[in-house]
């Protein structure tokens, strides 16, 4: 974790049997990338970025994936905290029940948020009968319906580190005074810190690429709830350049987003 | 007699297992739980950090009661005046040396400027002024020993648990720093309790030793007793004794059919006898004289032992003795050859079985 | 493991995949139809085309007809890029032209069929609306297709005919997600094509409105250049524009074509 015990390139040779699946998966994985730069409309790139609600739905994408992140972290973080060090009945079971927003096509996801959190359902209804508050077709909506899907990657990535953490690091600070909250907060948060930055990585990006539980649970506004991926499914339906032109916005941005705070993570002190 | 300062009767059962320890230490006592691996030393000093609940019994400290199962009583560990040192330190890798030791000072109360100044004070009566700031993965093993040794001292506690402090230490660091523990533990004011497989420690650094067989508690003693007059074979092994069990009449001991050794002191019913290896002498054929303390044995086993050879016998009796390679080659020592044996009478020690 | 054993076994599960796509398709020496036709049609003609379907396979034995219904405009673009088709029914002229200025259409796309929108309301119209105009009244929850998509200019259209300004909630990706959230009970109505509104019969019910009628949407098919299976293509385009297949697609709730 140290700088000191970083590996540098030790001039191996990487095994062929290895390198070629790698270059092949990498091609896989970049190939589509490819695909778009070549079909991006250099020419009129300029006026396509400054076209009206590209900007807006971009800060609106970005705004509600790192809400939604925020709002993972905060729950995520301590659910994955439960599943690791408590034994409870019924762990598994809750286990499996947090990958279900991962098996669940999309759409369903936010079929199933309307039918909760929507005007008829039991939580939207009491919130719009006592404070007047209703979450589909709202920004709230979209940060909702980002956070159900994305949250079991980061809880997936944190249980996983916490269940790599020695946990008598934690019985060291007990013995020295610290309660379980303390020990929570000043031990093993950071001894997990890398863990939970992977997985709030994994989150925010998936959060910034939503669609299915979004348009279903929060709509399509323009400055509300449309997001990249909603302008880039609309732009699809007329006009294929300007879906690939949004499309490589989200990437670029998601990319350098991405590659800076990763660089302020691993190389940080 | 005043009430010692830790007073506990520790029973703890988990699968198959069941500890049951009667353990008092006094203020400024240090005591070693010695025993072999899986005796149920660490479930004892994980009962006395609270670290594991106790299942009967009872523990007080100082007079509070921090475990109590039939009274539903139960101090959890941050709430326990305990501070450990364990086996392989678990120094928090994130923290600073200071840091780790300022943490528990810390969640006493004192404000951050405050805890990490007696954290400093710690280091610095440990030798570590300069290792302050390093994390613990820039520490020698020996350095990052005496972080964790201040890093629980620094909570004051009435109560020290080392865990095996020395295991993961290299030959030569042990002996440094198994002396400067020794002075901080003649410093500390409460009770101190050591855990370890390592008599060598246990001898060096603790005022009394209880020997723990299977959760069970099988002789307690200072040193020399304990040294002097094992109980098990296990206790006689770690001190390097022969130790036999036999029936006394008056000033013979009767070890089997035929074999007695004589006594010092007058000692009558069941009695322990114990002789060192370097004590027997091995013959080739019968010494000459009546000499009531000579046996027939047949050699079991030969191999080297420091600079001597260590030569187990059976037979009559099971017992070990060291010849010198010299002796060695005259007697042409092979394994089912027989030969006789004689203990010298003034290196028998003998006591009753009770006691 | 050596490399062509790492290799082979993924091309080989590449050509599998690739080879999906492939159908059979006996050729026709006597020019009845036979063998497999497959049909590109917006999602709208799902029910009609699939009974279309039924009764051309009675008619000509020896033939299946398989279906992807889609957006129009995904159809387009799969078709653009070689998807194996015969026939091609859009709910759109537009999407009609992406394919037929790709040279794909073997001769002129005809109009078959045409749809009008509705007010989608739910079951029982429990805000009693009558027409657009009351669209606009304050705290209603309306629910539009995205101005990309057919319904929506569509509904544009209307609302401009009606001279009626109306704030949607949201602006759909389809048809069929504004009707789900009238269905779910999000929005009070919604602009849909009366034919959605007819295959969702129990829950929601649809309010014709007279500014429809200049909104409506002409229904375009043809037979595509690259048909597998021509001979069958232009018999399935030929029950679809007769009069039972016109009957079934009026029982769907579509309009005959604006008489020539």
């Amino acid at each position: 974790m140290t700088a000191s015990t970083r590996r540098r390139g030790t001039g191996q040779r990487v095994p062929v049997a290895l390198l070629v699946p790698a270059a092949l998966g990498l091609l896989f994985l970049v190939l589509p990338l490819g695909g778009l730069l070549l079909r991006t409309p250099w020419t009129s790139l300029g006026p396509r970025l400054t076209a009206p609600g590209v900007l807006t739905a971009l800060r609106l994408s970005v705004q509600c994936a790192t809400l939604a992140t925020l709002l993972c972290l905060t729950l995520g973080v301590p659910l994955a905290w439960l599943l690791a060090r408590v034994e409870f009945p019924g762990r598994r079971l809750v286990r499996a029940l947090v990958t279900v927003p991962l098996v669940l096509p999309p759409v369903v996801g936010g079929v199933a948020l309307l039918l909760v959190f929507g005007r008829r359902g039991p939580i939207g209804g009491w919130l719009d009968a006592t404070f007047g508050v209703t979450l589909p077709f709202t920004t709230t909506g979209v940060v909702l319906a980002e956070a159900f899907v994305a949250m079991p990657f980061l809880i997936i990535a944190v249980e996983g580190a916490l269940r790599g953490v020695d946990h008598r690091y934690e019985e060291a600070a007990a013995t020295l005074g610290a309660n379980r909250w303390t020990t929570f907060t000043r031990v093993t948060l950071p001894l997990v810190a890398p863990g939970v930055a992977a997985g709030a990585v994994l989150c925010w990006a998936r959060a910034l690429g939503e669609f299915g539980a979004t348009i279903t649970f929060a709509g399509n506004y323009p400055g509300r709830t449309q997001t990249m991926p909603l302008a880039v499914y609309l732009a699809l339906e007329t006009d294929l350049e300007a879906a690939v032109v949004l499309s490589l916005v989200l990437l670029t941005v998601s990319v350098v987003i991405l590659a800076g705070l990763r660089d302020r993570w691993i190389g940080g002190p | 007699m005043t009430p010692p300062l830790l007073d506990g009767h520790l029973v703890v059962d988990r699968a198959g297992f069941r500890l049951d320890v009667r353990l008092r230490v006094a203020a400024g006592e240090v005591v070693a739980l010695l025993g072999p691996n899986g005796a149920g030393k660490t479930t004892a000093l994980r009962a006395l950090a609270g670290l594991h609940p106790l299942t009967a019994g009872w523990l007080r400290l100082g007079g509070v009661e921090l475990d109590r199962p039939d009274a539903r009583r139960f101090v959890p560990p941050e709430r326990r005046p305990v501070g450990v040192v364990f086996q392989d330190y678990l120094l928090f890798p994130h923290l600073s040396a200071r840091d780790n030791v300022a943490f528990g000072p810390r969640r006493q109360g004192l404000s951050r400027r405050a805890a990490r100044q007696r954290a400093a004070d710690w280091l610095d009566r440990l030798g570590l002024a300069e290792q302050a700031g390093r994390r613990p993965g820039q520490l020698s093993g020996g350095q990052a020993q005496r972080v964790a040794l201040a890093r629980a001292l620094a909570v004051h506690p009435t109560l020290l648990l080392l865990d095996e402090p020395l295991a993961a230490l290299d030959a030569g660091t042990r002996l440094d720093v198994r002396a400067q523990l020794h002075h901080h533990l003649t410093d500390h004011a409460g009770a101190a309790v050591l855990v370890t497989h390592d008599p060598l420690d246990a001898l060096a650094l603790a005022d009394r030793l209880v020997v723990v067989e299977d959760g069970r508690v099988v002789q307690e003693g200072d040193a020399a007793t304990v040294t002097t007059r094992p109980r098990t074979d296990y206790v006689a092994r770690l001190v390097g004794l022969n130790l036999h069990r036999g029936r006394a009449d008056g000033r013979r001991v009767r070890l089997a059919d035929g074999f007695a050794v004589p006594t010092a002191d007058r000692l009558d019913g069941d009695a322990f006898v114990v002789f060192p290896p370097t004590a027997v002498t091995l013959h080739p054929d019968r010494p000459g004289g009546d000499a009531p303390h000579t046996w027939p044995a047949t050699v079991a086993g030969v191999h080297r032992h420091g600079d001597h050879l260590r030569v187990r016998l059976t037979g009559l009796l099971d017992t070990a003795a060291d010849v010198t390679p010299a002796v060695a080659a005259g007697l042409r020592l092979l394994p089912g050859q027989q030969v006789w044996a004689s203990v010298a009478a003034g290196d028998v020690g003998a006591y009753p079985v009770g006691p | 493991m050596t490399r062509r054993a790492v290799v082979v076994p993924l091309v080989a599960a590449v050509l599998a995949l690739a080879g999906c796509g492939g159908g059979t398709t006996a050729p026709a020496a006597d020019g009845a139809p036979r063998g497999t036709l497959t049909v590109f049609a917006a999602a709208s003609l799902t029910e009609s085309f699939t009974t279309l379907g039924r009764r051309f396979e009675a008619e000509h034995p020896g033939t299946t007809v398989t279906f992807n219904f889609a957006g129009s405009s995904a159809l387009a673009t799969q078709i653009t890029q070689g998807a194996p088709a015969d026939v091609f029914a859009s709910a759109a002229p537009r999407n009609m032209a992406t394919v037929t200025d790709a040279g794909l259409a073997a001769d002129a796309p005809a109009v078959f069929a045409r749809n009008q929108l509705v007010i989608a309301v739910p079951q029982g119209n429990p805000q009693r609306l009558t027409g657009l105009a009351d669209l606009t009244r304050p705290g209603l929850k309306v629910a539009l297709c995205a101005a990309q998509v057919p319904c929506g200019a569509a509904a544009t259209t209307a609302l401009d005919a009606a001279g009626v300004r109306v704030t949607p909630v949201t602006l759909e990706q389809d048809v069929r997600g504004a009707l789900a959230k009238v269905k779910l009970g999000e929005v009070d109505a919604a602009l849909v094509y009366r034919t959605d509104a007819r295959a969702a019969d129990r829950e929601v019910d649809g309010v014709e409105f007279p500014e429809s009628a200049r909104a409506g949407n002409d229904y375009p098919i043809v037979v595509l250049t690259d048909a597998p299976n021509p001979t069958a293509a232009r018999a399935f385009v030929a029950l679809v524009r007769s009069a039972p297949g016109r009957a079934v697609l009026t029982d769907a709730g579509f309009q005959p074509p604006a008489g020539p």
